[in-house]
């Protein structure tokens, strides 16, 4: 996955929902990806890490090793865990600069873009924007050093 | 009166919409009601033929239109039994309504130290605006519980109501549990101390028969659009008394008597509270969902509603794996619930795409959700044109989620 770039993982993605013209074989596929999302450390379910959404609740935690930033995270919510998973894997385990120049559209080409919309309140879009701000955070930490 | 379903849904024309490509189940109802063809062509004809500023123009067309919006005035006073038109004060909606009191009433009676009593659950609107007034005024909130089963504590109103109180606000029909709540023994309760009663109607009007002078009630909001009228459009009743102590909440033009830099006269009820050019398309529109209710028969939609109601807790119960929020005796037509082990989002989602339009979340009711120790639960709420079969779907909807879930 590391050599991938984040476009093709979202051609990925894509390319697997490609397959299901049903809303409920997509949904099915959602729970079947929400399990791989890795567990996160109970440690890291605090108040501090909850992005609150009106209807489901994301745990995001953060980390910075080797000059990459590693997400984990969790949702009360299944499907809110699927599409999570599929955001960890598009943008876990990369420089700062991928995930800050990243343009994000497979949701919106899997069909699930209604799950971002701001009324929606679930949570995610506060994900994304949560994603960005700590790939910011870290790259304006170690810009003047070197990699760790 | 008899009470054809098929020739009701016929009046409904977006009940015809597919969603997904399956036919629209329309369960949201608690938050907003369908159009009968009756308001969507009066608000069309009226753009078209009748459109002009009301209460201004000497002209033909203003006379007309001033005239159609003041018919609705009345048609709403008959429709809710209020003793003079003029207690009739059109607003944006039920939560507009409850600002406003909030506010005059506030300017004019509540002080340091006062109290205002509401109830557990409420919906934010009847929470909030008395919040920002208490902090204004630095009065207290005082909060009536409710049981599990979803019932005022009576006894509790009695302890807490006192020389301090001012108001007390208490949702008719609360629209998370359906309880409708004994109104008449709060106001009668609230009057033997002289503090008035405002009374939250949004969830009852569309419902059932509701009159203001048996209830005794001071004040009454409600919202056209849950009532199959147009959006944007309330009326807040008041007793002509308690009106004309009050200030109005807005300043603008229509208001007005006499307006010079120095000093400015109000203009009479109900026109002090109508600051600028009201929404009178909304108003003649209400109207005309009123008149709907009426020729359709409140008595028959109470019935057809009640019966729904009961089918659906029946299904919902025999499932086994529901739980179900609110088991008072006198309820309006909705269930809120949820599913065994189930987020209420995840089960909103599925159920959206096989066509039903059901709510999810807290339903602008956190503290009852919060009563039962939940993140939020799944609402199906129900109007004059919703059917037992599509209850059905909704069983079937059920079901499927939780093969998937479950």
């Amino acid at each position: 996955m590391d050599h991938k770039t984040i476009t093709e993982v979202q051609e990925e993605i894509i390319g697997e929902f490609e397959i299901y013209d049903d809303w409920m074989d997509k949904y099915n596929y959602i729970i079947e990806l929400s399990r791989d999302l890795p567990v996160i450390d109970p440690k890291q379910k605090i108040n501090g890490n909850l992005i609150n959404g009106c209807q489901s609740k994301v745990w995001l935690n953060a980390e910075y090793d080797g000059g990459q930033v590693i997400f984990t995270a969790d949702s009360d919510a299944i499907i809110t865990k699927g599409i999570v998973s599929m955001l960890i894997r598009v943008f876990s385990n990369r420089k700062p600069e991928e995930i800050l120049n990243a343009d994000l559209y497979f949701i919106d080409r899997i069909g699930l873009r209604q799950n971002l919309s701001p009324t929606r309140s679930n949570g995610l879009l506060a994900m994304i924007k949560q994603m960005k701000l700590y790939a910011l955070a870290y790259q304006t930490k170690y810009k003047q050093k070197p990699v760790q | 009166m008899s009470f054809d379903i098929n020739k009701i849904r016929e009046d409904f024309p977006i009940l015809q919409e597919k969603v997904y490509g399956k036919p629209l189940v329309y369960f949201d109802n608690g938050a907003t009601t369908q159009k009968p063809l009756s308001v969507i062509e009066c608000i069309n004809s009226f753009h078209r033929h009748n459109n002009s500023s009301i209460h201004r123009g000497v002209h033909y067309l203003s006379e007309q239109a001033t005239e159609e919006y003041e018919k609705a005035r009345q048609i709403i006073q008959g429709f809710i039994h209020a003793k003079h038109s003029h207690e009739i004060i059109f607003t944006s909606g039920a939560t507009g309504s409850i600002n406003g009191v909030a506010f005059s009433f506030g300017e004019r009676f509540i002080r340091e130290g006062d109290e205002i009593i509401i109830t557990e659950m409420e919906h934010h609107a009847n929470i909030v605006p008395w919040q920002m007034l208490c902090e204004r005024k630095k009065a207290k909130l005082k909060v009536i519980p409710f049981s599990d089963d979803g019932l005022l504590q009576l006894d509790k109103i009695e302890k807490m109501i006192g020389e301090k109180t001012r108001l007390v606000a208490v949702i008719h029909a609360s629209n998370t549990l359906a309880t409708i709540n004994p109104v008449k023994n709060v106001i009668s309760l609230a009057h033997q101390y002289d503090i008035p009663v405002l009374v939250d109607g949004a969830q009852t009007v569309p419902h059932i028969p509701i009159d203001v002078q048996d209830m005794d009630c001071d004040f009454f909001v409600f919202s056209g659009h849950k009532m199959y009228g147009p959006t944007g459009i309330g009326v807040l009743y008041g007793k002509e008394k308690w009106l004309s102590e009050i200030p109005p909440f807005q300043g603008g033009g229509d208001m007005v008597d006499v307006v010079t830099f120095e000093k400015t006269t109000y203009n009479q009820l109900p026109y002090k509270f109508e600051a600028g050019t009201a929404n009178f398309v909304g108003a003649i529109g209400m109207g005309r969902a009123v008149e709907y209710i009426l020729s359709t028969g409140q008595q028959a939609i109470a019935g057809h509603e009640h019966s729904l109601l009961y089918y659906a807790i029946k299904q919902l119960d025999d499932l086994g794996y529901v739980t179900l929020y609110g088991r008072a005796p006198q309820k309006t037509s909705l269930v809120t619930f949820n599913l065994q082990n189930i987020h209420p989002y995840d089960a909103g989602m599925v159920l959206d795409k096989m066509g039903l339009a059901v709510r999810t979340g807290t339903h602008c009711a956190q503290p009852v959700m919060r009563h039962y120790g939940i993140e939020g639960n799944i609402r199906a709420s129900f109007a004059l044109y919703n059917t037992t079969k599509e209850i059905d779907c909704l069983i079937e909807g059920i079901k499927k989620v939780k093969s998937m879930f479950g």
